[in-house]
């Protein structure tokens, strides 16, 4: 019962959401603060644990794989498919739900106990359009490039393993990492991260916008946020995966 | 003005406002009095919409609020301020972003004119020139206050509310607000609406004093009338202090 009253206010606040801005230089003042917020802040992160992912996945592969019958290549080729398929589209997600979400979700949240959100709608101001469609927004055009960047980077951490060990050669990693290449599985994970950064975008402010109390409640709705997009990421990520492979 | 008429409001089967009948006239600092959980600030979210009456009219100049459509009720907005009891400034914007802010998103004004209408407000208030940098977490409360009451008459409300303007002010500071919503309100004209329950505003500025008890309003009067006024239930909420019983009986 109380899945159905939230669908409803969800649904209901993004028909709130989703409507002409009240003034478009407000929109685009805040989109771009927010293109900041949430996709420039974002990159030291996503750099540190895509170079150490990358790194450890090479290692793990190489484990895994010494058998005199595969290929030396083999182990690029697993760093790459596991990195374009699932953890810079899906993983990264994951992590930024807990960085993005939990910030949108306390930020929006704080407004509402203090009555900011209140005096907003007071004075005319669509709160929801104002505060969350920026957001949203701005996540799903940052989301995209976090995921290539994330590609990127992991892809080298993995180089570094060949060019600073003796664990695999430079020439084999390159090799492997360019072998049979799909360039549809980089869209697969742009495709995927978009409906991952609409659902920790709308799903947290969700959280935010409907926090009532004080701030223990602020608090709750951070972790609900959390917890809530990564469920819905993974069930997404499922529903992707058999509908675009 | 606004006519309050026998409006009814209840949460979960209790009745919060019990045919309450009120009007408040432009120009007059109208205040709602009454002990906590009396049903003031409910009828104050009421005459803003932010809770929906279940019967009854509300009454903006013969507009009535409960009728309008969503897009109506944004409308009117636009022509009310609100101070908020905690003020509830934009703790992300600055002191005079937060006062830009309703110019930027409502008047049709050129850059530089908003920014002059803003800085008058801030001026009208008494904020000095070296606090509009400041964010709301490094000035005062009282500061604060007067920030949301430029805020609030940023755009000319025709309506201005305001919900325990004094809380957690100090006596000197709660007088200084006091003043100000009161200049404001008749230099503008505007139809003040105040919720509280410091004596102390009540006896300075209000100027039309309605006195709720258990949802219903129990007395209407001015500021004169209650030391002289025979109801029970006011007389024991004014005369709760030692203070007022002196007053009361040298007014006696």
């Amino acid at each position: 019962m109380k899945i159905i009253q939230h669908l409803g206010e969800y649904w209901m606040l993004m028909a709130k959401v989703f409507r002409l801005p009240d003034r478009q230089r407000m929109f685009w003042r805040q989109y771009s603060r927010e293109l900041e917020k949430q996709g420039l802040q974002s990159l030291p992160i996503v750099i540190v644990i895509s170079l150490f992912i990358g790194a450890i996945l090479t290692i793990q592969a190489k484990t895994n794989t010494e058998n005199p019958f595969l290929p030396t290549y083999i182990v690029g080729l697993l760093t790459r498919e596991t990195l374009l398929l699932e953890f810079s589209s899906t993983i990264l997600c994951l992590i930024l739900a807990g960085k993005v979400g939990s910030n949108i979700a306390s930020e929006i949240g704080t407004m509402r106990i203090t009555e900011q959100i209140d005096a907003m709608e007071i004075m005319g101001v669509n709160s929801a359009n104002y505060l969350i469609l920026p957001k949203i927004l701005a996540l799903m055009t940052m989301m995209p490039m976090l995921v290539i960047i994330s590609t990127t980077i992991g892809l080298i951490g993995g180089w570094a393993v060949g060019a600073f060990t003796d664990i695999i050669t430079v020439a084999d990693y390159l090799v492997g990492i360019q072998y049979a290449f799909n360039p549809y599985f980089v869209w697969y994970g742009i495709i995927k991260s978009l409906f991952f950064a609409y659902v920790i975008t709308s799903l947290s402010s969700y959280y935010g916008y409907t926090a009532k109390g004080g701030a223990l409640e602020v608090g709750k709705a951070s972790t609900n946020a959390v917890v809530n997009s990564n469920i819905l990421i993974l069930l997404l990520d499922l529903v992707l995966s058999r509908l675009l492979l | 003005m606004i006519d309050v008429i026998d409006i009814v409001k209840s949460f979960e089967g209790i009745q919060v406002l019990n045919h309450v009948n009120a009007t408040f006239a432009d120009g007059k600092v109208n205040m709602i009095i009454g002990q906590s959980g009396s049903g003031k600030t409910v009828l104050l979210k009421s005459l803003l919409g932010i809770h929906t009456i279940d019967s009854g009219r509300i009454e903006y100049d013969g507009r009535n609020l409960p009728q309008m459509k969503e897009n109506e009720v944004r409308m009117l907005h636009r022509e009310v301020g609100v101070l908020f009891q905690g003020s509830a400034l934009f703790d992300s914007m600055t002191v005079l972003e937060n006062v830009l802010f309703p110019l930027q998103m409502f008047a049709h004004l050129p850059k530089d004119e908003m920014e002059e209408r803003a800085r008058f407000c801030l001026k009208r208030v008494q904020i000095a020139e070296h606090a509009l940098t400041l964010m709301p977490s490094e000035i005062s409360g009282g500061m604060q206050k007067r920030v949301a009451i430029a805020r609030a008459i940023a755009l000319n409300p025709k309506y201005l509310f305001c919900d325990e303007p004094n809380s957690g002010l100090d006596p000197q500071t709660s007088l200084v607000i006091d003043k100000l919503i009161q200049d404001i309100t008749q230099e503008y004209n505007i139809c003040t609406v105040v919720n509280t329950h410091d004596m102390n505003s009540i006896m300075e500025v209000g100027d039309h004093i309605i006195f709720l008890k258990g949802g219903q309003k129990e007395w209407e009067g001015s500021r004169q009338d209650i030391f002289h006024a025979d109801n029970e239930a006011l007389n024991s909420f004014v005369f709760a202090s030692d203070l007022y019983k002196e007053i009361q009986k040298v007014h006696k």
